[in-house]
């Protein structure tokens, strides 16, 4: 039982993960650039539903849509102001302004809420777990009674990444291969000049992919604010790192790799979490990644790239 | 002479008249100590960066690891000092062998990592040493480690208990970090300084040098004429991780104490910048952009909390204004850009075809 718990953990911290990959595989897919900016979004807008919600007025589903609109907004301003000059500059010069952006907003943050970190309040605060498996058998949807010994208890936080997470990939699936402005985005990815010929948006289409990123780690700083409460200006760097090691892992540029190697990301962390040694689960999965990497260099999905002289 | 040469010896001269000037004018008291404090960071930061160089503008490797290497270096050599403290006298002989074991170590730790690395290029490359460093810091963040007169004990996760309690001497403690004995000062940095850059210059100027910088223009090329690939990029790469290394011996032993947490991919993170805005390739343009940077943050101290957030405008500002195509064909129109060009190696990229001349 315990076993499945984990899994079940592991499933829902790697559809977080999924969900920020996606907003980096897109944009290195598209942008060809490395946008290490993407975690501290998620931190911007985990602020942003923070600050709607301590206000009285606002109910929790105002301030997650305010939350993912501030997200959104932020993602195409950073593309238009600081990546959008660099169109054609060396790569290096690019991850060195999202270095930069990286750091404005952390100390942004820094700036107007401070260092400490703030407790949260989670999106489903005081519904019951989603499951819990009791002597009496499996109960959906109901408070543990107090001296009841559940052996597998599945919280409403966790219930809803996954679900959300499901709904949002099909969504996103949907819209990249059967819409016109998602082939159009696959059409960039695969051939800027040639897109641009074929009378494709490309401005356009970069900003709406930085939009859906953006968007997806706002739906992504939700979910994560509401199963781990702790929200400060550093709270997004490590997810986010682990988000675009998760991108690399399912092969950087693809989709469903992002998908895929987010989940298996988040499966493998909280399995190393509980079998191996707590502290030493980032390391764990670092040198998985590394193994992958070496074994498979491009990633699980990744496209072999013959390089041509 | 040739040109070569004579800029080595420029930056050389240039590298050493700042420390002598400012090393005097702290001694005299006439630099406060507030900036007095930040000359040996700042050179334990120009090896950083100039072994980094060796890496992201010579191999052209994008390496987001290299505080991984730093903290091996300064764990080993930390390691090694705390150990022969009581056999090893005087002080600055157990430096100097602190410093040659911990390059060493560092060294064969970017052997052991470069084999499989550099099967990979590119974002990849980019991800696995981030991973690596990230793996470091965690190692280093769980290990326990005591001395005492059974030999070592050492723990991963728990404080040690199995050491005999009386003679016992601790040496490593988990996330608190390593406490080795204070033997650096501002003259072994500087030495170690010129010795490291020295040493880069002559491996950028050799063979070896040309060859990786063949590589990073053209593998596929540079493969066909028949360079080792493989071999010169590990040569690089391992050269690199070992400079690293002895910088953090440098490091610990500056500190009373050295948290493993300092070591994260925001400090390999920082290397990088000194050497993107200092000029891929270029030694000296690292060695300035280095003592800006780092002093930057200083100078706006009264600034307060405000000095990190001017110092992320600044960052994105230069990067735009020295890439951005609109704003290079505007540097041309009004004419600015001959100014610009003089003090080139401090800004503007190396052109990748100016061949092995212009690394000073």
């Amino acid at each position: 039982m315990s076993f499945i718990s984990y899994l079940i953990s592991g499933i829902s911290l790697g559809s977080i993960y999924a969900l920020i990959a996606l907003g980096y595989t897109m944009v290195y897919g598209i942008a060809k650039m490395l946008n290490f900016a993407h975690g501290d979004i998620i931190m911007v807008g985990g602020y942003a539903v923070f600050t709607a919600m301590s206000t009285a007025w606002c109910p929790v589903w105002l301030s997650v849509i305010i939350g993912i609109v501030v997200c959104t907004v932020l993602g195409v301003v950073i593309e238009k102001v600081a990546y959008k000059p660099l169109r054609n500059a060396p790569p290096l010069a690019v991850l060195i302004t999202a270095i930069g952006v990286s750091y404005l907003l952390q100390n942004l943050a820094l700036l107007i809420f401070g260092s400490a970190a703030q407790n949260f309040t989670s999106v489903v605060d005081g519904m019951p777990p989603f499951l819990i498996v009791t002597d009496n058998g499996a109960q959906f949807f109901t408070a543990v009674e107090p001296g009841v010994r559940t052996s597998l208890k599945v919280s409403m936080e966790t219930f809803l990444s996954i679900v959300v997470s499901i709904i949002i990939m099909a969504a996103l699936t949907w819209f990249i291969n059967k819409t016109k402005a998602g082939r159009a985005m696959l059409a960039v990815a695969e051939d800027k000049g040639a897109a641009q010929l074929m009378g494709i948006n490309v401005n356009g289409t970069i900003s709406l992919t930085f939009a859906i990123g953006s968007a997806l780690a706002g739906v992504a700083s939700v979910l994560m604010c509401s199963a781990y409460p702790q929200l400060s200006p550093y709270t997004g760097s490590m997810p986010g790192i682990k988000a675009f090691v998760a991108a690399v892992f399912g092969g950087i540029g693809s989709i469903p790799g992002a998908m895929i190697g987010g989940v298996l990301l988040g499966i493998i962390e909280q399995l190393a979490k509980a079998y191996i040694s707590s502290q030493l689960s980032d390391a764990i999965v670092f040198l998985v990644l590394i193994i992958v990497l070496v074994v498979r260099p491009t990633g699980i999905l990744g496209k072999k790239i013959r390089e041509k002289v | 002479m040739t040109k070569t040469t004579k800029n080595n010896f420029i930056t050389c001269g240039i590298t050493l008249g700042l420390f002598v000037i400012f090393g005097v004018l702290s001694m005299t008291g006439v630099l406060g100590s507030q900036y007095s404090g930040l000359l040996i960071p700042i050179g334990i930061y120009i090896i950083l960066s100039i072994s980094l160089n060796l890496t992201v503008g010579i191999l052209g490797e994008l390496s987001l690891g290299h505080a991984g290497f730093m903290c091996i270096g300064a764990y080993v050599g930390g390691i090694f000092s705390l150990m022969t403290q009581e056999s090893i006298n005087p002080s600055w002989l157990r430096m100097i062998l602190a410093l040659i074991v911990g390059g060493i170590a560092a060294a064969i730790f970017g052997i052991l990592i470069g084999i499989p690395v550099l099967r990979l290029r590119g974002d990849y490359l980019a991800i696995v040493t981030l991973g690596f460093g990230e793996i470091i810091k965690a190692l280093a963040n769980n290990i326990y480690l005591t001395m005492d007169k059974n030999g070592l004990h050492f723990s991963f996760a728990a404080a040690v208990t199995d050491a005999d309690k009386e003679t016992s001497k601790v040496i490593l403690e988990g996330a608190k970090g390593i406490k080795a004995p204070q033997d650096t000062n501002l003259v072994l940095v500087v030495i170690v300084l010129m010795i490291c850059m020295v040493i880069l210059m002559n491996f950028i100027n050799s063979r070896a040098g040309r060859a990786c910088m063949a590589v990073r223009d053209n593998y596929i090329a540079a493969q066909s004429v028949g360079i080792n690939v493989t071999k010169f990029r590990l040569m690089a790469f391992t050269l690199s991780a070992a400079i690293a290394g002895v910088a953090g011996v440098l490091y610990s032993h500056s500190l009373t104490m050295l948290a493993p947490k300092k070591f994260d991919y925001n400090l390999s993170i920082l290397i990088l910048v000194f050497v993107v805005l200092g000029g891929l390739g270029s030694l000296r343009g690292s060695v300035i952009a280095t003592i800006i940077l780092y002093a930057l943050p200083e100078i706006f101290r009264e600034l307060g909390d405000y000095r990190m957030l001017i110092y992320a405008i600044v960052l994105i500002l230069m990067m735009i204004f020295n890439n951005a195509p609109a704003f290079i064909a505007l540097r041309e129109r009004i004419g600015i850009s001959a100014p610009v060009q003089k003090i080139k190696g401090i800004f503007t990229r190396r052109k990748n075809t100016a061949g092995g001349a212009d690394n000073g």
